[in-house]
């Protein structure tokens, strides 16, 4: 693993953290109080920052530092999270989101916003809080100052300038042996005396290791008072008796050997004085006792030896005393050596297999782990090809079985069985909730708002409904564009919402669910609905209709997705891009997908798509039209029927229907439709499949017989070939055949006198 | 034998550069996600010194400390904490948790071994 490979990581948890952080602020708007929710959008910043800062992005450091500041006063109740702080801070989290973008993708981020936000949040910050958190910042670029948003705050009581925050960039290069510092040639003394607290000792420090720390600071000479000391009987093990005077010549000065104590210092008495500067004649006769070179190795030995037996341990401490002249006995040393390496070299062989097994993987509830995603992919054509090859042997024993030969049968079904569990638990791989996607939105949904001056509001429903990856990662697009739409032209400027007696807040609504074997997505706004006659007379402008052409109001509805089709009078910043609904149609489409829109004047439009749960398999109907095999999708088909001749009726020139249970339902000859013959076949002599198509209405599709019931593997007919009006997609059958897979919807649609293709022109297909 | 370094971080990256760290300067590392994680594998880990992070979900840094602390085995452990947080009254929160010493992010791997170094034999 190397920075780089780390620096990936960063990036994806910044993702993740991103989306945290989004989830979060959304949960405190809509009023959640709960404080895990506030320290979770403060961790996710942190996080951010703290990573960040390792990798010296220090525009992002001093913006997370800033919003971590806010979010900290949120934090400590000092700051109440009202609608307009986060406003604030949901902007905040954009400009993260971008300057994270701008960090791994190169590129920058507009220092105006940036800047502006900052002001913002520490007016928040300050404005409500009496005294700004004592954290220190300074998120100042060491080398190369670059504009930092941030302006640097004093530091606060932080007693020792290691707590400064300063980004210093990490870099696995640094690592080296101290330099031993040059002797200077007046190198000040000083007197030193060391009183530890039983708490150093409780705390996990020692004061052997500090006094061994001071030694490297300079020559010096150590003393170990153990008057203190009781008798053994009324020793606490636990105690703290010895004190060290130390005469220590170094530059470092009195901050220098403070700085050793660092961790100690509240836990011990520590006097430091520093003595004039004497030149190097008079030294010795200055030093207060006799100079005696403290023996580090004695300490260093204790290193390697430490894992053996405590009693080593104890011996080593007490030779580095002793080497100080000062101690004679195993006990002394024992009394501040305390229990911290006892009990660790005790518990040492007890748990020394165990440790190195997998302590270092997580140990939580529900452990997962990365994979790539070509990895799966791979698995998931391989799988395909398993299931096609399974058909294939299933079909071959089939046509050569002349005896009863029950055991093959019976094998054969089993693996029947376990291939489609490998299949579906390998699918189950790809399924991913459409969460993330849901989450961009609320994004463009604000951004969208801000540009045109409306207020709106998302609401998000079955975020957690899962679907391939595949069409989670090509939903974005669409659903960016129509979420653009619906807050730009579907919702009424607030002053015109208000006049209408709604809410001047509009409401675009997303949900998703799981509706027979596929997803439905539902985009819906509380807007004015669509402007019929405006899109009527756009289409007349455009000449995809003409001004006799007799429409109903679903036709019309449906014309917003011809190519090249805008109503908004204006060509407007936010949807004027070019993109019209034709391209959300055609990638909905090219997902396996349809798309429908329903709107009703003055109460909002609805967009529906629905889409399969994965690109990979689906169960179909085989069945044969005029000599071809063709596969209809099991989830469209409501019943199947063998017509009786009374049963079918004529309407109009060439229209058929055919009786149901009292009720009528239009027959449509796919044969007919896909072009297959050119006269429309008998229907006594087929069958006819009962489907129900996504826009609700039911068709009777003759066929001329059904084969039977399998799960096919999708082939994209798009990617090997092209697009073919009325074909979803193509499969290889069990004999090696290639068949094709029916678009049930756009049969429907065709048979209602839409166009079946992309041409443009609304001729009658059937 | 190399010394035995339990850290106890919830991000991914900061884990990531403790072990590169850790690992290269000879230590053996053994990791957590957050506290509850890390006192879960403490016994079996049986670490000669403690790192952690203070802000974690489920159980912070103050709160393992404490959980630390509360084990006879390691309740005299050198434990330090590694966090942003470097104003006083954090650094006092967590001494009085039971921290050894700190280390203030984003620490550089001189820093970060320095610490170690200074509170192990």
């Amino acid at each position: 693993m190397d920075m780089n490979e780390i620096k990936d990581i960063f990036f994806q948890e910044c993702e993740e953290q991103l989306a945290e952080l989004e989830s979060g602020l959304l949960k405190l708007n809509d009023g959640d109080r709960d404080p895990e929710t506030v320290n979770a959008v403060f961790r996710a910043v942190h996080s951010i920052k703290g990573g960040a800062g390792a990798f010296g992005l220090d525009d992002l450091v001093a913006f997370a530092h800033v919003f971590e500041t806010t979010l900290d006063c949120v934090r400590s109740n000092k700051l109440d999270p009202g609608p307009e702080v986060l406003k604030t801070m949901l902007k905040s989290a954009d400009v993260l989101a971008d300057l994270t973008a701008a960090s791994r993708d190169g590129g920058t981020v507009d220092p105006s916003r940036t800047s502006v936000l900052v002001k913002e949040l520490e007016a928040l910050a300050s404005g409500q809080v009496p005294a700004p958190t004592a954290e220190v910042a300074a998120p100042v670029a060491p080398p190369a100052p670059k504009p930092a948003p941030a302006p640097a705050k004093p530091v606060a009581a932080a007693p020792t300038d290691e707590s400064g925050f300063q980004p210093i960039p990490f870099s696995f290069d640094e690592f080296g042996g101290d330099e031993p510092e040059p002797l200077a040639m007046e190198i000040p003394l000083c007197d030193v005396v060391f009183k530890p607290r039983p708490e150093l000792y409780s705390k996990g420090n020692e004061a052997a290791l500090l006094l061994r720390d001071l030694s490297r600071l300079g020559e010096m000479s150590i003393y170990c008072d153990m008057d203190a000391l009781p008798p053994l009987d009324q020793m606490d093990p636990e105690g703290a008796y010895f004190f060290w005077k130390i005469a220590i010549r170094t530059e470092k000065g009195e901050e220098g050997v403070r700085s050793v104590f660092e961790f100690a210092e509240w836990d011990c008495d520590l006097e430091v004085k520093v003595h004039e500067v004497v030149s190097e004649e008079e030294e010795g006769e200055e030093l207060p006792m006799q100079p005696v070179p403290f023996d580090l190795s004695a300490l260093d030995d204790a290193d390697e030896e430490h894992d053996h037996h405590d009693d080593h341990h104890h011996e080593d401490v007490a030779a580095a005393i002793e080497a100080a002249k000062v101690a004679s006995a195993v006990v002394s040393a024992a009394a501040n050596a305390p229990a911290a390496p006892a009990a660790q070299a005790a518990a040492k062989p007890a748990a020394a297999a165990a440790a190195n097994a997998d302590s270092s993987g997580s140990g939580g509830a529900n452990p997962t782990i990365r994979v790539d995603l070509d990895r799966v992919d791979r698995l998931i054509n391989l799988v395909g090809e398993l299931v096609i090859n399974q058909a294939m042997l299933s079909q071959s024993v089939i046509a050569n079985e002349t005896s009863g030969a029950t055991t093959i049968n019976t094998g054969l079904e089993e693996l029947q069985q376990l291939t489609r569990e490998i299949q579906d638990s390998v699918m189950a791989i790809r399924a991913q909730p459409v969460k993330p996607v849901f989450q961009r939105m609320s994004r463009i949904v604000r951004e969208v708002a801000d540009m045109v001056g409306k207020s709106v509001r998302l609401v998000t429903e079955g975020e957690n409904t899962e679907v391939d990856k595949t069409v989670i990662d090509k939903l974005a697009e669409p659903l960016t564009h129509m979420i653009r739409n619906a807050v730009d032209h579907g919702l009424e400027m607030p002053e015109k919402r208000a006049a209408l007696g709604k809410n001047p807040e509009g409401t675009v609504k997303l949900s998703a669910k799981h509706r027979s074997g596929r997803i439905v997505i539902e985009l819906s706004d509380d807007g004015a609905g669509i402007n019929r006659e405006k899109v009527r007379q756009k289409a007349i402008d455009n000449d995809l209709i003409t001004s006799e052409t007799n429409l109903t109001d679903e036709e019309i509805d449906n014309l917003i997705f011809h190519p090249g089709f805008s109503t908004a009078d204006k060509i407007t910043d936010v949807s004027g891009r070019g993109v019209g609904m034709d391209v959300v149609k055609r990638s909905i489409q090219a997902l396996g997908g349809r798309i429908n829109i329903s709107s009703r004047p003055g109460q909002g439009s609805t967009f529906t798509m629905s889409l399969p749960l994965t690109l990979a398999v689906l169960d179909g109907m085989v069945v044969t039209v005029a000599g071809q095999t063709l596969v209809v999708p099991l989830t469209a088909i409501v019943e199947t029927l063998q017509p009786e001749a009374s049963a079918i009726h004529s309407f109009g020139a060439s229209q058929r229907l055919i009786s149901i249970r009292d009720s009528f339902c239009p027959l449509v000859d796919v044969g007919r439709i896909l072009n297959f013959r050119s006269v429309q076949a008998n229907p006594t002599d087929g069958v006819a499949l009962l489907v129900e198509s996504e826009s609700g209405g039911q068709r009777a599709l003759m066929v001329d017989a059904i084969q039977g019931q399998r799960q096919v593997v999708i082939k994209s007919l798009e990617a090997n070939y092209t697009h073919v009006p009325g074909i979803a997609a193509a499969t290889i059958l069990g004999d090696g055949r290639v068949a094709l897979i029916l678009d049930v919807d756009a049969v429907v649609a065709a048979s209602r006198g839409q166009t079946l293709g992309g041409d443009g022109a609304l001729a009658a297909a059937s | 034998m190399k010394k035995k370094v339990l850290t106890v971080d919830d991000s991914r990256t900061i884990r990531n550069m403790l072990l590169v760290t850790l690992n290269n300067a000879g230590f053996e590392t053994i990791q957590a996600e957050d506290g509850i994680e890390g006192l879960e594998v403490l016994e079996d880990a049986n670490p000669d010194v403690i790192v952690t992070d203070i802000n974690m979900p489920r159980l912070d840094g103050f709160g393992f400390i404490e959980g630390v602390r509360k084990n006879d085995k390691f309740r005299a452990i050198p434990i330090l904490v590694l966090t942003t947080e470097s104003d006083a009254e954090k650094k006092n929160r967590a001494r009085q948790a039971g921290a050894t010493g700190w280390i203030v992010k984003p620490f550089d791997p001189t820093k970060l071994i320095d610490a170690i170094e200074r509170v192990t034999a």
